[in-house]
């Protein structure tokens, strides 16, 4: 057997923190040149986070230490599972169990704010979950393979025979980013912020590792992006790039909406887009065409 | 052979003897070692006949089966003096339709009534007795402690547990007699003592609420025993195409238009007894037994039956519209008792809807009936019944600990329960989360789904399911784990011995992930290639995966001795107040207030009142249309 997967999940640990920065320093400076700002400088994110490690250790319990650390091991290892071409439907799940992870973190501290957050930080879940699944699901349908390593060196170009489910992937990709209209439990601008959701009582180092989790699950989010475009590396690594680009403008031009909004925008493009896109797939494949 | 006549008549033994005995003390000593006995003999019954595929046996016919029906005539003539007794005309008309239905066949049929082989043990079976075995006397043992608290607790309530614990122990024996028997007169037999045991432990506060629910329970599963003697005479009366009343022939026979029907009468008499929509109620009302009860009914027993059956018969149902019919009755039964469960704060009718929405499940997989499905529906089966009895029982040790079942009284359990909230976390967590086994089996279901015929109904019902499993457990989970502040700890003072069912069933939740690939290629995978020619089974790489994240799960809290050392604590941000840690605030005019922290509901979208009624009237819809269907494929 060969060891080439490995490769693709020690590339990830080591590579995916210094991309996922640079993917946030290019973000906040398209943001602020979107806002008539001139921006910070490209590698802030990374002194913001060094800054992090260097501040003094405040908790309100110790516990949410170590469900913080869970969730950045967590979110790491369904990463580094897809970019080593594993099973798609467990990593989805290896991806909950991550999320999950940081909620009972929120939930630990006993605060009000954080509270909030961890109950909003739910409500997303359950928003996207439904068409993360259909999402696997109809990859799955046109490669007939669950693995990532199957689906991405495929020569089907799967954007033809899933628009509606690339759609929507996109729509719940926006919850999954922290992006707004749907960034409800916790945002990365300050003006549409209750305190800081569900990070509020996490500061210092523990503060750092969720944003280098977000870092590796951003990248992880794109390479899911990808996938759809697979069959053409160029075409593939253009379309990532316009759809966050979409993603920055979308963050930019809306306001948040009311969690009810975020559900229903989730659990609605699962079943327009998502489940009927499939039905028709599904109609073609099985002797309709 | 003696084995499983052990396990069958042992039981019976021990609840006639727990009837003459009084003293706490010495029944905790029969119970325990009756638990012992029974569950060595399951375990005895896994090693002698796991790699010997179905055996069966002739056992003695004609006495046996004429005193069965000798005991039924008797319990329905006790059904009818209940009914009369507490002026329940349904249970009445319903017990003497089905005692007549049986007259009817014993005279009109009797020469086709005669099965060569009565019993049979194949992996199956193997696997609901260990079912049966261990959690179900484990319950039993947890039950003799509990009921001596409940008695403290309610002095008001009759003390009745003489017949408390002979009722529990027929239980089991009637479990047992149901999965190994191939007459399939003696699984109706069995059917119905389950159906009247359960009427009886949940009536036994004898409050008006717990007679009338009761009473739901035994119409509800009536109804489910009327279509089973139905499908019998049907059975009979086809002999010679049917295959009679073996289990074995039946489910052989070639003529499958012919053997469709009685499968969707007693698949009808499963979902009657599975509490799937519309006959939930049943379900939700025995609730107000004693938690013992409840972990019996939900886990290992009585629910269990009737899953039990429709999986032993989804060979039939494969492929057919009305098969198709059923399993969506169990797909929308899912999502809907899912998203029910979201509007729940008492723990026990949280886990309750998330009973029948796992039994939907099952029966979603059952009815399509492809073998990948067989094989998760089997899966689901242990991993269910495991992971909520630990939830029951915990929920009942914990009741009688800070007096109220409800969730939001449960936060901050990890400081006043530690050992309590941790075994809950591992119980929840085994229902919904990755690697535990719950959500195996959910994978698995999806995988098979993907391949089966139409499977994308069940696709997309499953994904919006497993979304909504994700808030309710979850939430649940975040409010034991919450730290507050200022409470003592009120783990001690209860009966430690109650807590060793516990400990045991809390190892097994953890064992069955652990040893999930040798339950699957040992019992579950020879089951389904016997019958189907094929198998699934999860990949290699995959379960390595699961098992390393296990290992994760495992180590992981030893990182908590790296943050014992660091930090300075501060109390919660409380909008700029000044604030003590347990949620106390300076507030307005030199006044102290306390902030209180609430989970979500979201009753306006996932209330009972919103969803029960639409979920019941759509799957009364698609199990009056599996009959339809039955019938034209006729």
């Amino acid at each position: 057997m060969t060891w080439t997967w490995l490769i693709g999940a020690v590339l990830f640990l080591i590579l995916a923190p210094l991309a996922g920065g640079l993917i946030a320093g290019i973000d906040r400076k398209i943001t602020a040149r979107m806002q008539g700002r001139v921006g910070p400088p490209l590698l802030q994110p990374f002194y913001d986070v060094g800054k992090l490690f260097e501040k003094e250790r405040v908790v309100v319990t110790t516990a949410q230490n170590f469900y913080v650390l869970a969730y950045l091991i967590f979110i790491a290892l369904s990463g580094a599972l897809f970019f080593a071409g594993g099973d798609l439907l467990l990593i989805v799940f290896a991806f909950t169990l991550a999320h999950v992870f940081l909620v009972l973190g929120a939930y630990a501290a006993h605060s009000p704010y954080s509270h909030i957050g961890a109950e909003r930080e739910l409500i997303q879940l359950m928003a996207y979950e439904p068409m993360i699944i259909l999402a696997a699901v109809g990859l799955y349908m046109v490669t007939n393979s669950f693995f990532v390593a199957d689906i991405a060196t495929t020569a089907i170009p799967i954007i033809l025979y899933l628009p509606g489910v690339f759609l929507g992937f996109v729509t719940i990709l926006t919850i999954k980013l922290r992006k707004s209209p749907f960034d409800i439990s916790t945002s990365h601008h300050a003006h549409q912020e209750i305190v800081k959701g569900i990070t509020t009582e996490f500061s210092g180092s523990t503060l750092a590792q969720v944003e280098i989790a977000h870092w590796y699950e951003n990248v992880f989010l794109l390479g899911f992006v990808y996938l759809f475009f697979a069959w053409n590396p160029i075409i593939g690594i253009i379309a990532v790039a316009v759809t966050y680009f979409a993603e920055i403008f979308v963050d930019n031009v809306t306001a948040r909406v009311r969690w009810q909004a975020a559900l229903k925008s989730g659990w609605v493009v699962a079943g327009a887009l998502g489940i009927l896109n499939l039905a028709i797939l599904s109609y073609m494949m099985t002797g309709g065409a | 052979m003696q084995t499983l006549l052990f396990l069958i008549l042992f039981p019976i033994l021990v609840a006639c003897l727990l009837l003459f005995v009084k003293r706490t003390a010495l029944r905790y000593a029969v119970v325990t070692l009756s638990a012992l006995a029974i569950g060595g003999a399951s375990i005895y019954l896994l090693m002698r006949y796991a790699f010997e595929g179905a055996v069966y046996f002739a056992a003695p016919s004609e006495t046996v089966s004429l005193a069965m029906v000798a005991i039924e005539m008797g319990l329905a003539l006790f059904i009818i003096y209940m009914g009369a007794k507490f002026r329940n005309y349904l249970a009445i008309v319903l017990a003497v339709i089905q005692a007549a239905l049986v007259v009817y066949l014993e005279t009109t049929f009797s020469g086709n009534l005669h099965a060569v082989n009565n019993l049979f043990i194949d992996q199956f079976s193997i696997i609901m007795a260990l079912i049966i075995g261990l959690i179900g006397s484990l319950i039993a043992v947890y039950a003799v402690r509990y009921m001596e608290t409940y008695h403290h607790h309610h002095p008001e309530v009759r003390d009745r547990q003489r017949m408390f614990f002979f009722v529990i122990f027929a239980f089991l024996a009637a479990m047992f007699g149901l999965v190994f028997s191939n007459n399939l007169m003696w699984v109706f037999f069995f059917w119905e003592v389950t159906t009247l045991s359960s009427f009886l432990l949940i009536g036994y506060s004898e409050t008006e609420e717990a007679t009338r629910n009761a009473f739901r329970a035994l119409v509800m599963n009536l109804l489910g025993g009327v279509a089973f003697v139905v499908a019998l005479i049907y059975l009979a009366a086809n002999e010679a195409t049917s295959g009679g009343i073996e289990l074995s022939s039946v489910l052989a026979s070639g003529d499958t238009a012919v053997v469709l029907i009685p499968a969707v009468l007693i698949g009808f008499a499963g979902i009657t007894k599975a509490a799937l929509m519309p006959f939930s109620s049943w379900l939700l009302g025995a609730m107000v037994a004693p938690t013992p009860v409840s972990a019996l009914l939900h886990s290992s027993t009585m629910v269990k039956a009737g899953v039990y059956i429709l999986v032993r018969f989804s060979p039939v149902f494969a492929g057919t519209f009305a098969g198709f019919s059923i399993g969506l009755v169990g797909a929308v039964t899912f999502v809907v008792a899912s998203a029910i469960a979201i509007s729940q704060s008492n723990a026990k009718s949280v886990l309750a809807y998330s009973t029948i929405a796992n039994l939907g499940l099952i029966a979603a997989c059952a009815g399509v009936g492809t073998y990948m499905l067989v094989w998760a529906a089997i899966l689901l089966i242990i991993f269910h019944a495991v992971a909520k009895s630990l939830l029951f029982l915990g929920t009942g040790a914990i009741e009688h600990r800070i007096g109220s079942r409800d969730i939001e009284d449960m936060e901050g359990l990890i400081v006043r329960m530690p050992m309590m909230a941790v075994m809950m976390f591992i119980g929840i967590a085994g229902m919904f989360l990755a690697p535990f086994g719950m959500l195996i089996s959910k994978w698995a279901a999806i995988e098979a789904f993907v391949q089966a015929p139409f499977g994308l109904v069940f696709i997309a019902i499953l994904a919006y399911g497993s979304a909504v499993t994700v808030f309710f457990w979850a939430k649940w989970m975040g409010k034991l784990v919450t730290v507050t502040r200022n409470q003592e700890k009120v783990e001690k003072g209860f009966f430690q011995e109650p807590w060793a069912p516990l400990y045991i069933i809390t190892g097994l939740v953890i064992a069955t992930v652990l040893l999930f690939p040798v339950i699957s290629s040992m019992l579950i995978e020879p089951y389904v290639l016997a019958i189907y020619g094929a198998t699934a089974r999860l990949g290699e790489a995959n379960v390595a995966i699961m098992l390393l994240m296990m290992a994760l799960l495992l180590i992981l809290p030893v990182s908590f001795l790296l943050f014992k050392r660091s930090a300075k604590r501060l109390p919660a941000y409380m909008g700029g107040r000044t604030s003590t840690p347990d949620l106390h605030f300076a507030g307005s005019l030199g006044l102290t207030r306390e902030a209180q922290t609430r989970n979500y509901y979201l009753n306006e979208y996932f209330g009972e009142a919103k969803l029960f009624l639409p979920g019941a009237v759509v799957c009364a819809v698609l199990i009056l249309a599996s009959w339809v269907l039955a019938g034209v494929a006729l």
